[in-house]
């Protein structure tokens, strides 16, 4: 499509647009969002917190825990039981 | 001189071979063992950010391979800001260069939308506008019409089913097997306070994205229609408004219509 018939269309289209959607409808929503305290800290507490709690440990830390090319691990979460075009998980390492 | 002091310390706390900072002293213990422990607690507390911003990815892989790519993560890449809520937002595209994760591809995207999310919820309370501010404005005005969307709103474009996968280890799906392996688009939006994942079409997903990156109304549809030749323009517009995404409208020349 040319950049003047897009142009045409979209008068056209607008229009139609703000005649589907009722006007005024963001008070509505806005009372909805007034309505519910921010409850900050709740959702995605500990963020900033200092780590002197669970996981800390005063044995310092593993040199060997990431080296990249000791890669070691294995993915063992919900991705070996959703099936991939490339079969389930598709986690096996693959040779090539 | 300060500032070596502090490169040679930040350089230590990620480096476990890196030898203790001049100037550590321990009155108890050898300063390297001491120094050890802070460096481990720096590191662990970061991982736990990443935890706290990524569970989705985190229940995929598992929580030993987490936290191992989660610590790959933090040791190449220290905080930028105190403020750790921000604190991953270039883990999406690590996952992607990294090997041993390719063997999981959907995982960058899930990554993405999951980090969109924070994003959307520390978002500034903005308000919405209606339509009627684009019933002013004149015909031949509309392309170059700018819609600024709320600051809330983000768009992952994905060619996995990224938004099932994501329902899926979020808790809002179960999981089960994926028959219809086909690309997915999310849209991440607050429409109070709480954060919402939506599924979009691909041709809508090129319209908020072009509009997010502040394209005029007339560029934005160019793109829509580049992606999906079928893109219905009318309902996109009306979309937005019915789903609360437009903050303000802004004509070329009038400024502003709230």
């Amino acid at each position: 499509m040319s950049v003047q018939s897009v142009n045409l269309a979209l008068a056209g289209s607008v229009a139609a647009a703000v005649a589907l959607v009722p006007l005024a409808v963001s008070a509505q929503g806005m009372q909805k969002d007034a309505e519910k305290e921010k409850c900050y800290g709740v959702s995605l507490k500990g963020q900033n917190d200092c780590a002197a709690g669970p996981g800390t440990t005063c044995a310092g830390t593993s040199k060997v825990d990431y080296q990249g090319n000791a890669w070691k691990y294995v993915a063992k979460g919900t991705c070996t039981t959703m099936k991939t075009p490339g079969g389930m998980g598709s986690l096996e390492p693959t040779k090539s | 001189m300060f500032t070596d002091l502090q490169r040679n310390f930040s350089n230590a706390l990620l480096d476990p071979d890196h030898v203790v900072p001049s100037g550590v002293t321990a009155r108890t213990a050898a300063a390297t063992e001491r120094f050890a422990i802070y460096r481990n607690n720096v590191i662990v507390g970061l991982v736990g950010a990443l935890r706290s911003r990524f569970p989705a990815v985190e229940k995929i892989v598992g929580v030993d391979y987490f936290a191992a790519v989660a610590r790959v993560f933090v040791s190449g890449h220290p905080p930028r800001s105190p403020v750790l809520l921000e604190y991953g937002d270039d883990f999406a595209a690590f996952l992607e260069r990294f090997e041993p994760a390719r063997e999981i591809p959907y995982l960058p995207d899930v990554a993405r939308i999951e980090s969109a999310r924070v994003r959307a919820y520390h978002a500034a309370d903005d308000t919405a506008c209606d339509a009627s501010g684009l019933v002013s404005v004149a015909p031949d005005r509309l392309p170059a019409t700018r819609l600024i969307l709320r600051d809330a709103v983000a768009v992952v474009r994905s060619v996995h089913p990224v938004v099932t996968i994501w329902a899926m280890n979020s808790g809002e799906r179960p999981v089960e097997e994926i028959v219809n392996w086909a690309g997915e688009c999310a849209l991440i939006v607050r429409p109070g306070r709480d954060v919402v994942v939506r599924q979009i079409d691909g041709g809508a997903a090129s319209f908020i994205a072009a509009l997010r990156r502040g394209e005029s109304l007339g560029v934005a549809v160019e793109s829509a229609l580049a992606d999906d030749t079928d893109f219905n323009t009318t309902q996109a517009v009306a979309d937005l408004f019915a789903h609360h995404l437009v903050a303000s409208i802004e004509t070329d020349t009038a400024g502003s219509i709230q």
